[in-house]
């Protein structure tokens, strides 16, 4: 057995050196994977708060994820087409600056995290789940039909945005910039799961009625955690489209929410690193399964069923023994 | 006598057709232990969630030290002061027993909305949740997880997480219920001296632990008060006799 915390070093050594290794060997396929492995831990790390350690089990994050991938994607669209955003009371024009883009990301998605939030976090199990799973959908059909922002085909961004000081179009330069992030991300949650915020939201999980007896709003409590989840998703769907140039409503796919939650069990349910480590199982599998068979889901499946028959916690769980102290 | 720590007029609650409490009032003063005793379904635990705010009022009102809290949500009157033990334990059963502990100092502290810095790390917090389990000796027992805890444990760790929130009145449901002898002596005991911290509202079904512990007796029998007096001439009175302590 390993400690989780020598574990989680590892996979900080893994996400760092694999794509130094394939900067080295001149594979920059290997470092697109790796990032689009970093930027899916970043959306479940942020799935992993609501989840994992408030317990409320979203099946509609996608809805944040795509909205970052729109956010970005009509901004750099218009920036890029030379077409005002808004004219009028104020001239808003489009933008290609990542930081402008991920601060409005992270606004845009915590809006529409509070107000999904407000509604569905008025019930609980699996109608919180069908109820989070129609607004991701209504945000599905909406982007669908929207065709000023290319309906069903989406939108193309032909030059990937601006980050001061780099040339984001090299594959391990855009990676550093994904992989700081995440590091950030993670740094935070480590951070506010041992804050007083996180135990209470841990606790409410387990007992509702402890956590108001100890003069905690529940709902708040609830609400402010599906909130900075959603923002963090958001933040990911952003970086998501821009490795891709390309976002159409795909990404607002439930397929997609449900991906997220698949990385989650996965990697270890409320474990820090546990989606970090989800997603960059599934993505490696993804390439290497996939190269083999179409049907490289069948496997996932088998892989999530042990995982959930034998070992609840996820990879942690089966590798990690229990810690008096949660990670 | 002085003005009541806590005060309830004249509570009803009705689920549908079913009479769960009508028209009870009942009130604790500074230094005592006032205990409610009835046979089960009089409405005790209605009663008690009525006045700690799980339960809405058909009618009636609730003051804690003179303040009109009938409209307030649980957390608020928990802030107030009100601390509540459960009849079923409510704990955090992944958490240890000090996370449990603790959050009862960060909810009485006030700082429920800190994001950054580790609560296990302020010394103030933690210092308030070790002295409360050194209170109820838990203290050496801190850094285990509370669902390996003892029946008995846990009801001792509910007192003293209610005893970090630094109450200004205590709710216990039925405290000593699944313990051992050895245990409600000892629970019995402790709240006798309890009770000079905050005054102590006890239901309890353990008529040994209510008669060595309260100075005030309430009897309710079909969600109405049937008496309620002093400790020593609850035990005389026939009506009591006939509707409960002649079953025990």
């Amino acid at each position: 057995m390993i400690k989780e915390r020598h574990l989680n070093i590892f996979v900080l050594g893994l996400l760092i050196f694999v794509p130094i290794f394939a900067y080295w060997n001149d594979q920059p396929f290997t470092i697109t994977l790796m990032t689009r492995a970093v930027i899916f831990a970043i959306a479940a790390v942020g799935l992993n708060l609501a989840l994992g350690i408030g317990g409320f089990i979203s099946f509609g994050h996608a809805a944040f994820f795509g909205l970052g991938g729109y956010v970005m994607g009509i901004l750099a669209w218009h920036s890029q087409n030379y077409v005002t955003l808004v004219e009028w009371p104020i001239l808003i024009e489009g933008t290609k600056s990542m930081p402008i883009i991920w601060i409005i990301t992270i606004a845009a998605s915590a809006s529409l995290a509070a107000i999904i939030g407000m509604i569905s976090l008025k019930t609980t199990g699996v109608y919180f789940i069908m109820i989070t799973l129609a607004f991701a959908q209504m945000m599905y059909y909406f982007s669908t039909s929207w065709s000023a922002y290319g309906g069903e085909d989406g939108l193309s961004i032909y030059v990937r945005n601006n980050f001061p000081g780099f040339n984001t179009l090299d594959p391990i330069q855009f990676f550093s910039i994904c992989c700081v992030i995440l590091l950030i991300v993670l740094f935070f949650m480590g951070r506010l799961i041992k804050s007083p915020f996180g135990l209470a939201l841990n606790a409410s999980r387990q007992s509702r009625q402890r956590i108001e007896a100890v003069g905690f709003d529940f709902h708040k409590l609830q609400l402010t955690a599906f909130i900075l989840s959603g923002a963090i998703t958001g933040l990911a769907g952003a970086l998501f489209a821009d490795l891709n140039r390309f976002v159409s409503p795909s990404m607002f796919s439930w397929q997609l929410s449900g991906e997220f939650i698949v990385f989650i069990i996965i990697g270890g349910v409320g474990r820090l690193f546990g989606p970090v480590i989800g997603a960059l199982i599934f993505v490696w599998l993804e390439h290497l399964i996939g190269g083999i068979s179409n049907y490289w889901h069948i496997f996932l499946g088998f892989i999530l069923l042990a995982i959930v028959l034998f070992g609840k916690g996820g990879i942690i769980g089966l590798l990690c023994r229990e810690d008096t102290q949660n990670g | 006598m002085d003005k009541p720590v806590l005060e309830a007029n004249k509570l009803c609650k009705t689920f549908g057709s079913l009479v769960a409490v009508q028209d009870v009032s009942i009130d604790i003063h500074k230094d005592e232990i006032h205990a409610v005793i009835g046979p089960n379904g009089a409405g005790k635990s209605t009663l008690i969630s009525q006045i700690c705010g799980s339960l809405s009022l058909d009618k009636g009102s609730v003051f804690l030290l003179g303040e009109d809290i009938t409209k307030l949500p649980t957390e608020k009157r928990a802030s107030l002061g009100i601390g509540r033990t459960f009849q079923i334990s409510a704990l955090a059963k992944e958490d240890t027993v000090l996370e449990n502990a603790i959050l009862g100092s960060v909810g009485a502290s006030g700082k429920q909305w800190g994001f950054f810095n580790p609560v296990l790390k302020n010394s103030v917090l933690r210092d308030e949740a070790e002295y409360c389990l050194e209170l109820v000796g838990l203290k050496d027992l801190i850094n285990l997880k509370t669902a390996i805890l003892s029946h008995g444990q846990r009801r001792l760790l509910e007192v003293a997480i209610a005893l970090t929130l630094k109450p200004k009145v205590f709710i216990m449901d039925e405290p000593m219920a699944g313990l051992g002898s050895d245990g409600t002596k000892q629970l019995t005991e402790f709240l006798g001296k309890l009770r000079e911290r905050a005054p102590i509202l006890l239901v309890e079904h353990d008529m040994d632990a209510v008669f060595a512990l309260a100075n005030r007796i309430t009897v309710l029998d079909y969600g109405r008060v049937i008496a309620s007096d002093k400790a020593s001439s609850i035990k005389k009175d026939p009506e009591v006799q006939k509707a409960y302590l002649g079953e025990g």
